[in-house]
């Protein structure tokens, strides 16, 4: 499993989960959780529609408060340990109107690192120019965010996440609106930024899940931890309630353990 | 044209109304286009109406309970500030209706106003000031409160420009940088409150809301970032009050309204001009 020992909080998993419920307007999303994700690891999040991939996702940011039970992230509250993630939302509700370049964009990636006002240190900025360089951004770094492509600004979000800094990266279907080649490059990219990050992953892409992940979640209201090693038709089937095309994996599991990576 | 020239050198009347032309184009500048970019313009107009209770209240006490210290404009001053921050707190935390709650407070304030002002004996023609404001009308006093006001927008902005930015832009982002921001969205609305009375009373609810939006609009068709938008805009809105003036002037047209036909029509050709710039471009 992870072979990457980060130095804050080494200790403590990236994402720990206990006992969570969480309602929403009475209707229970996500019932009694139970996870650990530990550091280092790459975990995709798969499930179907509605089923709150995305709701995990902003219950471990801290954005949606749990209704019972309890979220730690590197040990702390997930506000707390907000600015050691790096968020990278679905295909956003943004508007793509709005008067920003490229470069503005991805230096909001920067606020909370400095003091609270004022402007961003050159050091920003080459820490922003190096993001958008490896997310091949660079070039179109002074056009407008309106004039940029969908598959240009999936990658715009991907490197304001990665301008945090993050000790974990958080995507919300980053392959949304890319095509087959940027989608490769988009994973090789992943993979590299695994050997120093923890990555939590939702995705439609099961046949992404077994070439670089490393643990699958599996959010249908409940959540279940599966090693890639172990996924198999039937898992499949469970989870999206219909047959779906395999995929290709890296052993042969003996079906749902449901135990934690 | 020329006796406007002429003119200005001789009336102060004529000074004042050019400099207010200029001073409120950079709260404008500034605070319009937050107000266009963040899409927020109805709630401008809704603190805008609903101010008419304070004024009214204020009013009602100074003439009949003769508390002279009370001008109506701190009245609007307070009622604006309330009414941002109960906007703000409702497009924050409730998940009501936004612009139910917004019609719901312009509405209700307007009424409050009215009422006060039936109280209130003799012809009232500060309130009709507000609503229709007269820039040839503008008193000193009445221009440092214009200038204190750009004074607290420019240093503010310069401050938090980027914080705004990332507000206005992405908010659940912003709160993920650990920012504040409620804070930072409530000043805003706060600042566009000031800027909404403070302009109100010297030119007119319905100039205001003219040149809070269509020099931005302008601005917006052919600047990319935030920065520039605002400086287009300021020159623009200075560039349209000082028109509007002078086209006004001798043929005795009502300012605001002039002022407001120049905008429009600028804002039309503006369109125009990008959409056929657009249209050989492809």
């Amino acid at each position: 499993m992870p072979d990457s020992v980060p130095v804050n909080g080494s200790h403590f998993p990236a994402v720990m989960i206990c006992g969570l419920n969480f309602s929403y307007d009475g209707y229970l999303v996500l019932e009694d959780v139970n996870i650990e994700i530990q550091q280092g690891d790459f975990v995709s999040v798969v499930g179907p529609n509605g089923g709150g991939k995305t709701t995990l996702i902003k219950l471990i940011l801290g954005l949606l408060t749990p209704s019972s039970g309890a979220v730690k992230v590197f040990g702390q509250d997930p506000d707390r340990a907000r600015t050691r993630m790096g968020y990278m939302p679905q295909h956003s509700q943004l508007d793509f109107q709005f008067p920003a370049t490229v470069m503005d964009v991805t230096l909001m990636g920067r606020l909370g690192h400095g003091s609270h006002f004022g402007f961003y240190s050159r050091e920003d900025r080459e820490i922003v120019l190096m993001c958008l360089e490896k997310v091949g951004l660079a070039a179109i770094r002074t056009k407008s965010f309106a004039e940029i492509s969908g598959g240009q600004r999936q990658r715009l979000f991907l490197a304001r996440a990665l301008a945090c800094e993050p000790d974990m990266l958080l995507l919300d279907e980053p392959t949304a609106n890319l095509d087959v080649a940027m989608e490769g490059d988009l994973y090789k990219l992943l993979q590299e930024l695994n050997e120093r990050l923890t990555i939590v992953m939702v995705s439609h892409d099961l046949g992404f899940v077994s070439q670089v992940v490393r643990t699958v979640l599996c959010v249908k209201r409940k959540v279940l931890t599966h090693p890639t090693t172990e996924i198999t038709g039937e898992i499949i089937n469970e989870i999206y309630g219909s047959p779906m095309k395999m995929i290709r994996h890296n052993g042969s599991g003996e079906g749902c353990n449901c135990t934690s990576s | 044209m020329y006796e406007f020239l002429t003119d200005l050198r001789q009336y102060p009347f004529l000074q004042n109304a050019l400099l207010t032309g200029l001073l409120a184009g950079v709260a404008c500048g500034v605070i319009g286009t937050y107000i266009v970019v963040r899409r927020i313009s109805y709630i401008a107009g809704g603190i805008a109406h609903s101010v008419l209770a304070g004024l009214g209240a204020a009013f009602y006490l100074q003439r009949v309970h003769h508390w002279s210290a009370l001008q109506p404009v701190y009245g609007a001053l307070v009622v604006a500030v309330i009414a941002a921050i109960t906007i703000g707190l409702v497009s924050l935390k409730a998940r009501q209706r936004e612009d139910t709650a917004i019609s719901a407070l312009w509405a209700v304030g307007m009424a409050i106003g009215i009422v006060f002002i039936s109280m209130t004996p003799g012809y009232n023609e500060e309130l009709m000031g507000y609503l229709f404001g007269n820039i040839l009308l503008v008193s000193s006093s009445e221009l440092w409160m214009l200038g204190g006001l750009d004074v607290i927008i420019v240093v503010l902005g310069l401050l938090f420009y980027n914080q705004f930015l990332a507000v206005c832009f992405d908010q659940e982002f912003a709160r993920l940088r650990g920012m504040n921001v409620e804070f930072f969205y409530l000043l805003l609305l706060a600042l566009a409150a000031l800027t909404v009375v403070i302009l109100a009373t010297v030119v007119g609810i319905v100039m205001v809301v003219a040149l809070l939006t269509l020099p931005v609009a302008i601005a917006a068709l052919f600047c990319r970032t935030l920065w520039m938008m605002m400086i287009v805009s300021t020159v623009l809105c200075v560039a349209f009050t000082t028109s509007g003036l002078a086209i006004s002037y001798s043929p005795d047209y009502p300012t605001g309204a002039t002022t407001i036909l120049v905008a429009g029509f600028a804002y039309l050709f503006a369109i125009t001009f990008r959409w056929i710039s657009d249209r050989i471009r492809a």
